[in-house]
């Protein structure tokens, strides 16, 4: 606990770098959040999919997929917002796609608004904020102080901003997967946390003068084998589908991986420091019941 | 001494075998596979599949098998390419009879089926399909509440001869209108109107009001009754979508609400979207009219003149216009069935009315006998123009008289219409049989996912999966010697207790669903270690195996509850507020939560005790 300040500071660094990276790089949002363009295209013979998509890239299309569709000459063109429209996208996918097999018709490309992934951000913006108040209601229920659940939420809240923060940098597609992965961040985190205030109610249960610091001190270290053995095994997983994921898997597990590294440290630096900071002592937790000077006899 | 209670190790032994049974079918994988079913709704004979398969011999594309189930014909094949060739095969040859759509028939053996018990369905992500997203247009739900009530506003203050200026629809603290106001004429008594208009707007906020133009009786709809209007609109939407939706012939098709004003709509292993979306999309229904012959069409049209109480339409199939009666005898939502055959006219629809509209044509029919009678087609459909290089969507009402027929006799609630091609009558069939839409709705997304990107995702992500739990298990096998065994054990009767309650719930997996597995895992994982530290800690201190055993269980409790507890939190509030990809990843980390306390708090302890407990002297614990 001595040295909290240096993690404070480390933390405060790293997430204005990510709010910083948010801000100025953004985040390369998926076609699930984005809207874009989609179409399709048959032609007389089995296209090569490589070369259409490769010439949809000559053409200035970033980003195209490409992936056969309906039957083995028709192929679905999924395309990333350009701010054209209709008819100029339409014009420079069909010279595109007659530079591959002269005789390719494509069907009317259509063009879909952010709307509905815009939706979708609110609706779960609202209800990862209303699950974080339950949180931090259900922790102060159980550890009989709010100073634990702050520490808690802010931990929590921590860890998706490194994330994201590492999806700015690194500009890997943001999907709906990656929300997926971030929820998952958000559940570890908490454990971890919880984990950490439990083994801290016990050291107050079993010696109530105990120093906090020290006492936070004596449970992280308690816990610290379990953390690293669980995270060991987790990353195991983590970094299996990683490697061996294909890309549709990418983001998220990268999303897994930087978040289970942020969730380590913030339980194990952050979240029961901030606790200590409000004031955090025995007392909070097991509060002495006051003898009154009223007695009950008649 | 170590025990544990007898009744908990049958209800753990129970469970076991329970979820061994529901998770059964998921072993066995699926196929590729394409579903042939006939357009018109009936079974697939015996003579069918064998044409299909004759067929499918004859254009030497191999198979793996061909069998009717529920009424489809289900061909599995080994590879993507001989199920595309033989879908465009089959599409090609059989265009007029049958449907067909690629498939992943599970290859589950009869029994189970017979039972009633299925693996889990698969997401869209995972094996591809198509994905719709329709806007319904709540608004325009209320504005034909609103209709209905003006309508009977206008019959009422006729019947009781009150003199009336105007009904209309009007707005009232709202951006949108949601009342319906009735101005009446001067000489006209408010308190009469009042109380004949008691009854129409009973349910309504009626107030009076002098306007300068005269007195004026405004009923507004409470907000409740709009939101009511709002969701009646997309439950019937939704039912009718699915009905259209069903008869498309698609195995385990979705039609859901998404959010307030929205339905999804999603069809696996259909990819050729444009048929699909013509259809889903339509709304069409009928209305039946006397011709009104005694005026002539032709000069009305030439003059503009359309004689009183008759409509003209100028598009009809006959190529002539056509004057028909404003008074309609009987609507397409008041038939109870629609088939399309072929008869001696040509191909003609079969229509069967409720006994109301039965009735009412019966009474029409007896006084028009040698009369003529039109059958007008309504479709609307919502298009986007550009006006000065801005695009504005706007509803478009086509009305069309498909058939104009001398009445030969007397007819009730059976007849037919006839003078369609073979396709439209199967259209309209279909149309008229899935109910029409209670309101426009649109299409704000869609989704086309190639079965080969869902094929890749499953492959690679399930690898993954299985090369990083094989880690897991050695990891924890190395560390914990035989307890980490144990809790390898534990891991497993976890995921199988997780696929049997998902298949039991008819789940689908999709990618975040995964991910939810995944995160159950390393809850599941975490707990055994909780348990294992803190059984090592007390061993460290000095205390007995046994003691150890218990005092590892008693203290690791509260953080594992406390810790599972807090991520149930989160998952509920998903599950109860998310849509779609993280509704599923909520659902799959609730349940996951659930099985994996109940394997690692109790499940665990039963093994462990069993190894370790009772009466025996335990010196050293292998862990």
């Amino acid at each position: 606990m001595a040295t909290r300040k240096v993690w404070y500071t480390l933390s405060v660094v790293l997430m204005i770098t990510s709010f910083a990276l948010l801000y100025f790089r953004g985040l390369n949002l998926a076609i699930d959040f984005t809207g874009g363009v989609t179409a399709q295209a048959s032609f007389s013979q089995a296209p090569n999919v490589d070369a259409v998509r490769s010439k949809l890239e000559q053409a200035g299309f970033r980003d195209p997929q490409v992936q056969l569709s309906g039957s083995s000459r028709d192929v679905a063109i999924r395309l990333p917002p350009t701010g054209q429209n209709v008819n100029e996208i339409r014009a420079k996918l069909e010279e595109a796609l007659k530079s591959v097999d002269a005789s390719a018709q494509l069907s009317n490309p259509d063009v879909r608004g952010p709307q509905v992934g815009g939706e979708l951000k609110t609706s779960a913006i609202w209800a990862l904020s209303f699950t974080l108040v339950l949180i931090f209601l259900y922790l102060a229920f159980r550890f009989h102080t709010w100073r634990l659940s702050f520490g808690a939420i802010l931990a929590v809240l921590h860890d998706p901003i490194l994330v994201l923060g590492w999806f700015a940098l690194s500009q890997t597609p943001f999907d709906l997967a990656v929300v997926a992965a971030i929820l998952a961040v958000v559940g570890y985190s908490l454990n971890d946390t919880v984990v950490v205030f439990d083994r801290i109610r016990e050291r107050f249960e079993s010696n109530r003068r105990l120093q906090p610091d020290i006492a936070l001190d004596q449970s992280i270290n308690q816990t610290l084998s379990r953390t690293i053995m669980t995270k060991v095994v987790t990353s195991i997983v983590v970094v299996a589908l990683l490697i061996l994921g294909g890309a549709a898997l990418k983001g998220f597990s990268e999303a897994l991986m930087i978040g289970i590294l942020a969730g380590t440290y913030s339980s194990i630096y952050i979240s029961s420091a901030i606790a200590l900071d409000c004031g955090l002592t025995a007392e909070h937790i097991f509060p002495t019941v006051k003898k009154t000077a009223v007695d009950h006899l008649p | 001494m170590l025990e544990y209670a007898r009744w908990k190790y049958i209800l753990v032994s129970l469970v076991l075998v329970i979820a061994l049974v529901f998770a059964l079918p998921n072993v066995f994988g699926s196929d590729l596979a394409l579903t042939v079913a006939t357009k018109d709704h009936t079974d697939v004979t015996q003579d069918g599949a064998k044409s299909v398969e004759d067929f499918l011999k004859s254009k030497s594309i191999p198979f793996k098998g061909a069998d009717i189930e529920g009424g489809r014909l289900i061909v599995r094949f080994d590879t993507v390419a001989q199920q595309y060739q033989a879908r465009d095969a089959v599409a090609e040859q059989f265009k007029d009879k049958y449907i067909s759509a690629l498939y992943y028939a599970p290859r589950t053996p009869a029994f189970l089926r017979k039972l009633g018990l299925r693996p889990m369905s698969l997401g869209l992500d995972l094996r591809g399909g198509l994905s719709l997203l329709y806007q319904v247009d709540i608004n325009s739900a209320v504005t034909q509440l609103l209709d209905g009530y003006a309508q009977d506003a206008r019959k009422v203050l006729a019947a009781a001869k009150i003199p009336y200026k105007d009904v209309s629809q009007v707005a009232v603290d709202s951006d949108r209108p949601n009342a319906v106001r009735v101005v009446l004429a001067p000489e006209a008594d408010v308190d009469a109107a009042r109380k004949a208009l008691a009854q129409t707007f009973q349910d309504t906020k009626v107030s009076t009001e002098s306007l300068a133009s005269g007195s004026a009786i405004t009923a507004a709809l409470t907000p409740a009754q709009i939101r009511q209007r709002q969701d009646y609109a997309i439950q019937q939407n939704i039912t009718t979508l699915r009905n259209r939706v069903n008869e498309l012939g698609v195995s385990e098709p979705s039609v859901t609400r998404q959010g307030l004003d929205r339905i999804n709509v999603e069809l696996p292993g259909v990819l050729n979207s444009a048929e699909v979306k013509d259809l889903l999309g339509r709304t069409a229904t009928l209305e039946f009219r006397m011709n009104d012959e005694t005026h002539s069409a032709t000069e009305a049209k030439l003059t503009g003149r359309v004689p009183l109480g008759s409509k003209l339409y100028t598009n009809t199939r006959m190529g002539v216009p056509i004057l028909l009666k404003r008074e309609v005898i009987a609507t397409g939502d008041q038939l109870t069935s629609a088939t399309s055959s072929s008869g001696q006219e040509g191909p003609q629809v079969d229509i069967k009315l409720d006994s109301r509209a039965g009735d009412a044509m019966l009474k029409a029919t007896r006084a028009n006998v040698g009369h003529h009678m039109g059958v007008v087609l309504i479709e609307k459909r919502r298009e986007t123009i550009d006006v000065d290089g801005k695009k504005v969507t706007r509803d478009v009402t086509d009305e069309q008289v498909i058939n104009d027929a001398t009445i030969q006799g007397v007819f009730g609630n059976q007849f037919r219409i006839v003078g369609l091609g073979a396709g439209e009558a199967r259209d309209l069939a279909l149309l008229l049989r899935s109910g029409s839409l209670a309101t426009v709705i649109y299409l704000v997304q869609e989704q086309a996912i190639g079965p080969q990107l869902g094929a890749k995702n499953i492959a690679s992500g399930v690898l993954a999966l299985e090369i990083g739990m094989a880690g897991v298990f050695l990891f924890m096998a190395l560390y914990y010697k035989v307890f980490g065994l144990i809790a390898d054990l534990v891991l497993l009767a976890n995921v199988v207790l997780l696929t049997a309650l998902l298949s039991m719930m008819h789940a689908t997996l999709s990618l975040p669903g995964i991910a939810g597995i995944l995160l159950t895992v390393g809850m599941a994982v975490d707990a055994n270690v909780l348990i294992y530290e803190r059984i090592r800690e007390e061993l460290r201190k000095g205390v007995s195996p046994q003691a150890a055993i218990r005092a590892g269980f008693e203290k690791a409790f509260s953080a594992i509850a406390d810790s599972n507890i807090t991520t149930l939190i989160a998952g509920v509030v998903l599950w109860v507020f998310g849509t779609g990809p993280i509704r599923n990843f909520a659902i799959v980390l609730t349940l996951g939560i659930a099985t994996s306390m109940f394997t690692a708090l109790m499940g665990s302890r039963a093994v462990i005790t069993l190894l370790y407990g009772g009466r025996r002297k335990v010196a050293h614990l292998p862990i």
